[in-house]
Formats: C-alpha cells, sequence, structure tokens
C-alpha cells in the first residue's frame, strides 16, 4: 500500500469538508447572506450621502467581512467533534496540525472566499473606484484566510462550550484587529494616492506568520478540550 | 546550602506563605498611597502647560504600567503552567487576571478624565488609548473562557493557551494601531534627561510602588481563596484552624 504523504492527506481533509459543506449550502449561503445584509445596513444608519460613503466603505466591508467569518467559525469542529470524527482524527498516526490546516483551508474557501467575491459588488454600492476596488479584493484575499486561521485557534478552545458562539467572537476579534487596520488602511491608502506596498505586504507577513504557528497552536488547542 | 526552590511551588505551602505576606503588602500599599498621594496632590508643582489637570497622572500612569506587565505576568505563569503541569501557576494566572483587568479600567477611566480638558474630548482614537482598550478585552476573554468552562483543569489549559496567544499578538496590536493613528503624548519616563520635576517623579514613582504592593496583596489573597476552593476536598484544607472553626 502507497503511504501517504502529508499532501496527500491535506488534500483529502480538504476535499472531504468541501463536500461535507456543499451537502449543507445552506450554511455557506446564510454566512453570504449575512455579509450582505451587515453592509447594507450601513447606508441605512447613517444616511445616503455618497461621500461619506464611499469614505466608509473599506471599513464597513472589513468590519462586515470579519463578523460573518466569526459567524461561521463555530462550525469548524462542531460537527466532528459531535459525531466522533474528531476524536478519530487525533487518534490517527498523523500530523494533526495538517489536518487541521486542512480544516482550516476548506473553511476559508466555503467562508472566506465567497465574501472576496461578493464585496466588489457591495463595494459599487458605496460607489468605490475600479482601482479602490481591485485594492479591496487583494486585501481581502490576504486577509480572509488569517482570520479564518486565528478564529480556529478559538473554535477550539470554545470546543463543546455552551454560549460558545458569543465567547468565541470575544476570544477572536480582538486579535484580529491588525488585519482590519491593515485591509482597511490599504483601501484608503489608495485612495489618497499613497502606495498600498506597505499594508499589503504587513498583511502577506501576518499570513505568514499565521500559517506557521495557528495550526500548532490549534492542534494544541484541541487537544487540550478533547482530554 | 541547598535552597529547595520548589518548595513553595505546592499549593500546601504557598498557601501559608501567601497568608504570612498579604498583611505585610497591603500595609506597605496603604502608607506608599498616601504618601504618595499626598506628594502629588499638594507637594508637587502646578505644570507649566497643563495646570492642575496633569495631577491625574500620578493615578493614571501607574495603573497603565502595571495593567501592560501584569499581562505579561498573567502569560508567563500560564505558560509555566503548561509546560511544567504545576497547579499553582495556573491558579496564579487566574489570580492575576481580574486585577490587570481592573487597572486596564481604571487607566482607561483616568485617561478619559485627562482627555477631556486636554484634548477637548473624553475619548480619542489614539493609539495608545486603543491598545489599552483591546488589552481589556483581551483580559476580559480570558476571564470569561476560564469561567465558562466547568471542568477547573481544562480550564485552566484552554486559558493559557489563549493568554500565549495573546501576548504574542499585543506587540503586533500596539505597532498596528501605532501606525494607524498616533495622538498621544510621548513616554513620561525617561531614563536620560528627563522633563520632569524631581517631586513629581517622586511622587509618581511612590505611586507605581502602592499599585504594585497592592498588586501583590489582592492577588495572593485571591490565591489564598482559589487554592481554598480547588483543593477543598483535601485533608490539608480540613486540618486548617480557619477551616476547622
Amino acid at each position: 500500500m502507497k503511504k501517504s504523504t502529508l499532501l496527500d492527506l491535506l488534500l483529502l481533509v480538504i476535499r472531504r469538508d468541501l463536500v461535507l459543506a456543499m451537502r449543507r449550502r445552506a450554511d455557506v449561503l446564510t454566512t453570504l447572506i449575512f455579509f450582505v445584509m451587515v453592509v447594507s445596513l450601513f447606508p441605512l444608519g447613517v444616511g445616503p450621502e455618497m461621500d461619506m460613503l464611499r469614505k466608509m466603505a473599506p471599513g464597513v466591508l472589513w468590519v462586515a467581512a470579519l463578523l460573518s467569518s466569526m459567524l461561521s467559525l463555530g462550525r469548524l469542529f462542531s460537527a466532528d467533534y459531535l459525531d466522533g470524527t474528531l476524536e478519530q482524527m487525533m487518534l490517527a498516526p498523523h500530523s494533526l496540525s495538517m489536518l487541521v490546516l486542512g480544516k482550516m483551508v476548506a473553511h476559508w474557501a466555503v467562508s472566506g472566499l465567497p465574501l472576496v467575491l461578493m464585496a466588489p459588488v457591495l463595494g459599487l454600492q458605496f460607489d468605490m473606484s475600479a482601482q479602490a476596488l481591485g485594492v479591496l479584493i487583494v486585501g481581502l484575499l490576504l486577509g480572509t484566510p488569517i482570520l479564518s486561521m486565528i478564529g480556529a485557534i478559538g473554535a477550539a478552545l470554545t470546543l463543546g462550550l455552551r454560549g460558545g458562539g458569543v465567547l468565541l467572537s470575544l476570544l477572536v476579534l480582538p486579535l484580529c484587529i491588525p488585519v482590519l487596520i491593515f485591509g482597511a488602511g490599504a483601501v484608503d491608502a489608495v485612495t489618497s494616492g499613497l502606495s498600498v506596498v506597505s499594508h499589503l505586504s504587513l498583511l502577506g507577513a501576518l499570513m505568514m506568520v499565521a500559517l506557521v504557528f495557528t495550526p500548532w497552536v490549534t492542534a494544541q488547542a484541541l487537544r487540550i478540550s478533547m482530554e | 546550602m541547598a535552597i529547595n526552590w520548589f518548595k513553595y511551588s505546592a499549593p500546601t505551602t504557598f498557601y501559608g506563605l501567601a497568608g504570612k505576606m498579604v498583611p505585610w503588602f497591603a500595609a506597605t500599599a496603604a502608607v506608599l498611597l498616601a504618601a504618595g498621594l499626598y506628594l502629588g496632590f499638594f507637594v508637587a508643582p502646578v505644570d507649566a502647560q497643563q495646570g492642575e489637570f496633569y495631577r491625574i497622572i500620578f493615578i493614571h500612569v501607574p495603573t497603565s504600567i502595571l495593567s501592560m506587565f501584569l499581562y505579561l505576568v498573567m502569560a508567563g505563569y500560564a505558560a509555566l503552567g503548561l509546560i511544567f503541569n504545576t497547579r499553582l501557576s495556573a491558579m496564579m494566572a487566574t489570580a492575576v487576571a481580574p486585577t490587570g483587568a481592573l487597572f486596564a479600567f481604571i487607566s482607561l477611566w483616568t485617561g478619559a478624565l485627562w482627555g477631556k480638558p486636554m484634548w477637548g474630548a473624553w475619548w480619542v482614537w489614539d493609539a495608545r488609548l486603543t491598545s489599552e482598550l483591546i488589552l481589556l478585552f483581551l483580559y476580559l476573554g480570558f476571564i470569561a473562557l476560564h469561567a465558562s468552562i466547568d471542568d477547573p483543569r481544562r480550564a485552566d489549559k484552554a486559558a493559557a493557551l489563549l493568554a500565549i496567544v495573546g501576548s504574542v499578538n499585543v506587540p503586533i496590536i500596539y505597532f498596528s494601531v501605532k501606525w494607524w493613528n498616533t495622538l498621544h503624548q510621548g513616554s513620561t519616563f525617561k531614563f536620560s534627561g528627563t522633563s520632569m520635576h524631581i517631586v513629581m517623579q517622586q511622587a509618581l514613582l511612590l505611586m507605581l510602588l502602592a499599585c504594585w504592593a497592592y498588586a501583590f496583596a489582592v492577588v495572593l489573597s485571591r490565591v489564598r481563596s482559589i487554592i481554598l476552593e480547588r483543593e477543598r476536598h483535601t485533608t490539608w484544607i480540613a486540618e486548617l484552624p480557619e477551616v476547622r472553626q
């Protein structure tokens, strides 16, 4: 029998989680609808002046993305935890960090990527320029994976707790603030004619750091929660 | 002579030691607080630019310093508890958290009171204020996570991991917020060429030491309560004179 490599394992977990997500499409859609709804509420709350909306747009879109990614985090491990799959995964003779990374990637593809694709449409509602929209998309592409990765730590720590959802947001949101600052800052920079390289590089750096550390930390958190 | 460094890492021995230290730290805190407040509010001269308003510095700066330092202390104890699996370290981390949160809150409160006459606003979205607020959120997250897990061992470990992740994140948050916006005046304490009057410095130092002593007294008495609660089924607790009564 062929010995499976780490990459095979990663792809296996990603494929499995994506198939499971596709069988429960409503979950994916609710996150997306929540995102659209939050963004659309802002003009109703602050008034329809285009100048102000244009200025607010990057912040509103980023905060909405942050909140909607919190919404889906609870599901990251809970289904596997309830039906015992997670226990089997931890017993498997493979790196738990790699399994966790696979779940993070799948989670991002299901809950982060749709937001990135939806964001430019919503940006048009706020009269954002094409250039700003481009930077917004690049920023979201770099930033939403970080939200999934940091969120996974919180999801693992609050696994199986009562009131886990609210607690999860309380734990994860403060840790996500740098992503929000640099993501929204990049769009602000391009609209005021400054270079966006520094903001986007910092986002990229944060993503690399998160990629290295969060799977391992999440695996440790899962071990603590499953004891 | 060989010193047994681990003697007081057991709750059994530490309980008595902490009990002996609490009154001393409490008395020190009271004396230093009285002296520091007297020096700061009555003896220190009026500031040339800020008038009488600056006097809130004697509460604001020490509490800010301690709120940040106590987070590191908490994360340090949390890491010790995770690595060596010692019961007392996790209890200490749990005991430090409310005091740290309290200092962060006082720091924000006094900052707002200071900001109104100086900047004309109770709150400004400045880097230091914002990161102090986030620090308060991190403390509250730690306390909330610990409180919502029923099994104390799991609660200790989960909260410890969160504290460590938070302490890695604190510098990132600080610098990101700093680049985002800065209005706050520079650091008050400078090691060379300080701009402060000597009495102001002395008052600040006294207040800082008072806050230290207070933190020691409160954390130690809180950890005693935690030890009593966690170890209530053991025989040594049952034999304590204050429990037997």
